[in-house]
C-alpha cells in the first residue's frame, strides 16, 4: 500500500537519528536525575499506583506474590523479566482486567488516587475508563477508524464534539496526519503499526491518566516499534505509562524506572510464582543492579 | 554393526526403488472406483428425485395453480394458495418466536454462563439432545400441550407456528453460539479495557460482529422448518382448505401437508398436482438458501 | 448516562476521582439483562421437561389400561380394531422401525463413508466445490419429496420395472432404500468433518514412510477419525429411526412382523403421524397409543443421541 511505503521510507530516514536522539534523551535525563536525586528518589514523589503486597491467584495456584512498588506519575515504568514470570498478570492487576478470568483472585492493595482499586465498593468499569490498556496484538474493532476512536467516549457518555474528541486522540497518538482523509474507512485495512497506534489513540480518547501497555511492539516490525517508542516518550508528559516488555533494549531506551521480575519454583518444584526482584531507576538496573539475578538477566547470562 | 559400517554397506548396495506391486495398484483403483460410484449414486439419486417431481410437476404450474384453492374433487381446479399462504404465515410466526429466544439463549451461554455451573451444563446437554429428537415427537408435544391440554388452542395457525419454533429452536441456538464464538476474545478485551460494560460489549461489538452468521443460520433453520410435514400432521393441520388462514386462531394448512394429501390420492391427476406443489416448495427453499449463502458471502466478518 | 468529563492528569491534584460502584440505572439494566437472558436459556430446559412430561403422563395412563408386558412383548398391533379384538403389542412397530432403518443404513453407511473419504482425502478442490453443495442440497430436500419419489417412481419404475422385483405399492424395501439416500448426506458430512480434522502431520508422516494414498486414508486417517465416524453413523441411525413421512407415504400403514421387504411396513414414527390425524377423542385408548409409542420412540432416539454425543466428546480430547 502506497501510504505505508511512503510512511516507512520517511520514517526510515528518521530512524537512523532515533538512536542518537535516544542517547541524547538518556544523557539529559541523567543530568536531571542527578539533580532530582539530591531531593528525593523519583519513585517516591507522588506515585500514581501505590502497590502494597499484591499477590494474584488462579484457583489455588499463586501466580505472582509479594509485589510492593510505587509506580511513578508521568514516568515510564518498564516491567522486564523472562517469560512466564507474571509481568502480564501484574499489569492486568492495575486495571482490574484479571476480573475477566473466573478463577483469578487478587490479594493486597492497589492505591490509585487515594482509593484501593480492589476495595469491594469499587466498580471495575469505572476503573477501566480512567486506566487505559494497549494489548500485545493490535485489536482494532471491525469498524471505521472514526468509530474505533469514538467507541470509548460513546460508551462513557462523554460530552463534547465527537469530531474534536476523535481528532484530539488521533493527534496525541501521532496518527492524525496519516488517516485524516480516511476516517470512515475500516480499521482492518491499516498496517500493523498503524493499527497499534490506533489502539493507543482509542485508549487515549477516554482521557485516562494512565496507559498500560502489554508488550505493545512485540507483534510489530522494527520501524513501527521505533515510532511507538517515540510516541511513548511524547505521551510521558501527560500520562503515566507502564509497559511490559520482553525486549531489554526497549526498556533501556524508553523507561525511567524498571522492575525486574523473576519466577521461582516452590519447594516441591511444582508451582511457579513470579515476584519483583529489583525496582530502581532504569540506568541503575542496567549498569549497576543490586541483585545478582538482575545482573545475570540484563547481561544475558541467563534468559 | 557400528554406524560407520552401516553407512559403508549402504553405499555399496544397489539402491532400487521397488516397483509398486500390481495387487496394490488394483486395490487402489478398485477403491477409487467405489468412491466414484458412491458419489455418483448420490448425484444420480438427487437428479432422479428432481427429474421425477419436475417432470410431473412443471406441466401443472401456472398462475392459477398458485392463486386458487384446492378442490377435493376436481384436480384441474386445485391450486395451492391456501398452502402457500399457510407456509408463509408459519414461517413468520416461527421466526418471530425463534430469533429472540434463540439468540438470547446463545448470548447467555456464550457470554454470561460459567462452564462449570450445573444449571448451565444442564442447558447445554438439553440443547444437544433436543436437536436430535425426531420431529414427530415435537408434534406430540404440540398436540398434548398446545392444541389440547393446558393451552387448548385447537389445531390453529399459532399452534403450528409454536410447534415448529420449538422444533428449530435448538438448531438456532447452536448456530448462533457458533457465530458468537467466532468473535475473537481480543475484541471483547479491547472493549472492556475501554470501560464498556459487559452488555455494552455484547450489544456494540459481539452481536454486530456475529450478525451475519446468525442470520444465515436462522434462514437455514427456517427453511428446514417449512419443509416439515410430521409435526404439522400430528398437530392437526387441515387438508385442502378453501380459505387462507384468517388469524392466529384459524385453521391452517401448509405446502408439505397439501403435498402429502395429494400424493396419497388414488387419482393420478391429484398426484401430479402434488408434484407441482413440490416444485413450488423447492423453489421457495432454493430462494431462501440462496439468500442465506449470499448473506454469508457478502457480510461474513473475517477476523 | 453522562459522566462528568474528569480533568486530565495535569494539574488535577486534589480532584477526588470517584470509582465507586453505585447502583445506577445502567447497572440495574445490566443485571436485568442477565436475568432475561438466563430465563430465555431456561426455556430450552422447559421444552425437554414438557416433552418428557407429556409423553410420560399419558403413557402411564396407557399402561393403566394395557399391561406393560402386553405392550412390550405382544406381536400384534391392532388398535384400530374394535375393543374386543384390539391388541397392543408394539413389537411389529419396533421391528418395522429397526428393519427399515437397517435397510437404510445398509445403503447410507457404505455410500456415506465412501463419499466422506473421497471428499476428505481424494477430491481436488474444484471437484469438492461441486460435490459438497450437491450433498448439502440432498440434505435439504424435505422428506415428503423423498416420499413422493419413492412412491411414484422408485417402487413402480425401478423396483418393479427396472429390477423386476415384485413389490407392493407400499413396501419396506422402497422406503428403506430411499431412506438410505436421505440419511446419506448426514453420515457423509459428519464423517467428512471428522476426517478433515485429523492433523495433516499424521498423513505427512505416513506418506513420508512410503505409504500409498489408499493406505494412508484407510489405515491412518480413518482410525484416527473413528470416534467422529461412529458418531456420524449413530446420528444417521437416529435420523432413520425418527423418519416419519417417508415411511408413511411409501411404506404403508400396516404393522408387519415379517422379513419380506416387499410387503408394507409401519414404523413407530409413521404410526404416530397416521393415528394422530383426525379427531380422536382425547383420553381414548387410541389417543393414548400415540404417547406410548411416542415414548418408546423418544427413549430409543435419546439413547442413540446420548451415545453419539459421548463419542464426539470422548475422542475430541485426543486432539486437544
Amino acid at each position: 500500500m502506497p501510504d505505508n511505503v511512503r510512511d516507512d521510507t520517511a520514517a526510515h530516514a528518521e530512524h537512523a537519528s532515533l538512536a542518537e536522539r535516544a542517547v541524547e534523551h538518556r544523557q539529559q535525563a541523567s543530568v536531571e536525575e542527578a539533580a532530582a536525586a539530591r531531593d528525593a528518589r523519583p519513585e517516591a514523589a507522588e506515585p500514581i499506583f501505590d502497590v502494597r503486597d499484591v499477590a494474584v491467584f488462579y484457583g489455588d495456584h499463586r501466580a505472582v506474590t509479594d509485589i510492593t512498588v510505587k509506580l511513578a506519575k508521568r514516568q515510564i515504568t518498564a516491567l522486564i523479566g523472562p517469560s512466564g514470570c507474571g509481568k502480564s498478570t501484574f499489569i492486568r492487576v492495575l486495571n482490574r482486567m484479571n476480573d475477566l478470568i473466573p478463577t483469578a483472585r487478587v490479594e493486597g492493595q492497589v492505591i490509585y488516587h487515594d482509593q484501593d482499586l480492589y476495595d469491594e465498593k469499587i466498580d471495575p468499569v469505572q476503573v477501566r475508563k480512567r486506566i487505559g490498556m494497549v494489548f500485545q496484538k493490535p485489536n482494532p474493532f471491525p469498524k471505521s477508524i472514526y468509530d474505533n476512536i469514538a467507541f470509548g467516549p460513546r460508551v462513557m457518555g462523554m460530552k463534547g464534539d465527537m469530531d474534536e474528541i476523535v481528532e484530539g486522540a488521533l493527534r496525541r497518538a501521532a496518527l492524525w496526519d496519516d488517516v485524516k482523509d480516511r476516517l470512515k474507512t475500516n480499521a482492518f485495512g491499516m498496517s500493523g503499526g498503524q493499527q497499534q497506534r490506533l489502539c493507543i489513540a482509542r485508549a487515549l480518547a477516554t482521557e485516562p491518566d494512565v496507559l498500560l501497555m502489554d508488550e505493545p511492539c512485540s507483534a510489530l516490525d522494527p520501524i513501527s516499534t521505533g515510532r511507538i517508542e517515540d510516541l511513548m516518550l511524547e505521551l510521558k508528559a501527560n500520562y503515566s505509562i507502564v509497559i511490559v516488555t520482553h525486549n531489554m533494549q526497549q526498556a533501556a531506551r524508553v523507561s525511567d524506572m524498571t522492575a525486574f521480575f523473576t519466577v521461582e519454583l516452590d519447594a516441591g518444584e511444582k508451582h511457579r510464582t513470579g515476584r519483583v526482584v529489583e525496582y530502581a531507576p532504569t540506568d541503575k538496573i542496567f549498569t549497576n543492579p543490586d541483585d545478582k539475578r538482575t545482573e545475570d538477566y540484563v547481561t544475558g547470562k541467563v534468559g | 554393526m557400528t554406524g560407520a559400517e552401516i553407512a559403508a554397506a549402504a553405499r555399496t548396495q544397489n539402491s532400487v526403488i521397488p516397483r509398486r506391486s500390481s495387487g496394490d495398484a488394483t486395490r487402489s483403483a478398485g477403491f477409487v472406483l467405489l468412491m466414484y460410484s458412491a458419489v455418483g449414486i448420490a448425484f444420480v439419486g438427487l437428479g432422479a428425485i428432481i427429474w421425477d417431481f419436475a417432470s410431473d410437476g412443471v406441466p401443472v404450474l401456472s398462475w392459477d395453480f398458485i392463486t386458487s384453492f384446492p378442490s377435493r374433487v376436481i384436480p384441474a381446479n386445485s391450486g395451492i394458495e391456501s398452502a402457500i399462504v399457510g407456509t408463509i404465515y408459519l414461517m413468520i410466526i416461527c421466526a418471530v418466536l425463534v430469533i429472540p429466544l434463540g439468540v438470547m439463549t446463545a448470548v447467555y451461554l456464550e457470554e454470561y454462563a460459567e462452564a462449570d455451573n450445573w444449571f448451565n451444563r444442564l442447558i447445554e446437554v438439553n440443547i444437544q439432545n433436543l436437536a436430535g429428537v425426531p420431529s414427530v415427537v415435537y408434534g406430540i408435544l404440540g398436540l398434548a400441550f398446545i392444541v389440547r391440554g393446558p393451552l387448548s388452542m385447537g389445531p390453529v395457525l399459532l399452534a403450528g407456528g409454536i410447534t415448529l419454533a420449538l422444533l428449530v429452536l435448538p438448531v438456532v441456538i447452536i448456530v448462533a453460539r457458533e457465530a458468537i464464538r467466532a468473535v475473537p476474545p481480543s475484541i471483547r478485551e479491547g472493549s472492556l479495557a475501554l470501560g464498556a460494560t459487559q452488555w455494552q460489549t455484547i450489544w456494540k461489538q459481539v452481536l454486530p460482529g456475529s450478525i451475519a452468521g446468525i442470520a444465515t443460520g436462522v434462514i437455514l433453520a427456517l427453511s428446514r422448518a417449512i419443509g416439515e410435514t410430521a409435526p404439522l400432521l400430528v398437530v392437526g393441520a387441515g387438508v385442502s382448505l378453501r380459505f387462507n388462514p384468517e388469524g392466529l386462531d384459524s385453521a391452517f394448512t401448509a405446502l408439505p401437508i397439501q403435498i402429502f394429501a395429494w400424493t396419497q390420492d388414488p387419482n393420478q391427476e391429484f398426484v401430479a398436482r402434488a408434484a407441482g406443489a413440490i416444485c413450488v416448495l423447492m423453489i421457495i427453499l432454493l430462494l431462501m438458501n440462496s439468500v442465506a449463502i449470499w448473506l454469508r458471502n457478502r457480510y461474513e466478518q473475517k477476523w | 448516562m453522562a459522566e462528568p468529563r474528569l480533568a486530565a492528569s495535569s494539574g488535577a491534584q486534589g480532584v477526588r476521582v470517584d470509582l465507586t460502584r453505585t447502583p445506577t440505572a445502567r447497572s440495574r439494566f445490566e443485571t436485568g439483562i442477565k436475568i432475561a437472558l438466563m430465563a430465555a436459556a431456561a426455556l430450552s430446559v422447559l421444552t425437554t421437561l414438557l416433552i418428557v412430561g407429556s409423553l410420560l403422563f399419558e403413557t402411564i395412563e396407557f399402561f393403566g389400561e394395557v399391561p406393560v408386558s402386553d405392550f412390550l412383548f405382544g406381536t400384534e398391533w391392532t388398535p384400530q380394531f374394535s375393543a374386543a379384538q384390539q391388541s397392543f403389542g408394539v413389537i411389529p412397530l419396533v421391528w418395522g422401525t429397526i428393519y427399515l432403518s437397517l435397510i437404510a443404513l445398509a445403503v447410507a453407511i457404505p455410500l456415506g463413508l465412501l463419499s466422506a473419504v473421497y471428499l476428505s482425502e481424494y477430491a481436488p478442490n474444484r471437484v469438492r466445490k461441486v460435490v459438497k453443495p450437491v450433498l448439502e442440497i440432498l440434505a435439504g430436500v424435505p422428506t415428503i419429496v423423498f416420499g413422493y419419489f419413492a412412491l411414484t417412481f422408485f417402487s413402480p419404475d425401478v423396483l418393479n420395472g427396472l429390477l423386476g422385483i415384485g413389490v407392493g405399492v407400499f413396501n419396506g424395501l422402497s422406503a428403506g432404500l430411499i431412506m438410505g439416500l436421505l440419511v446419506l448426506p448426514t453420515i457423509a458430512s459428519v464423517a467428512e468433518d471428522a476426517m478433515s480434522a485429523v492433523p495433516a502431520s499424521l498423513r505427512e508422516g505416513a506418506f513420508g514412510l512410503g505409504a500409498s494414498k489408499l493406505q494412508v486414508s484407510l489405515r491412518i486417517v480413518f482410525p484416527a477419525a473413528l470416534s467422529g465416524i461412529v458418531a456420524a453413523l449413530v446420528l444417521g441411525a437416529s435420523r432413520a429411526v425418527g423418519e416419519t413421512v417417508l415411511v408413511l407415504v411409501a411404506g404403508g400403514q400396516t404393522p408387519n412382523l415379517s422379513l419380506n421387504p416387499t410387503e408394507s411396513f409401519q414404523t413407530m414414527a409413521a404410526y404416530i403421524a397416521a393415528q394422530a390425524r383426525g379427531d380422536i377423542p382425547a383420553g381414548s385408548i387410541e389417543y393414548l397409543t400415540i404417547f406410548a409409542v411416542g415414548f418408546t420412540l423418544f427413549v430409543l432416539t435419546l439413547l442413540l443421541n446420548i451415545v453419539s454425543i459421548r463419542l464426539v466428546r470422548k475422542y475430541r480430547q485426543v486432539y486437544e
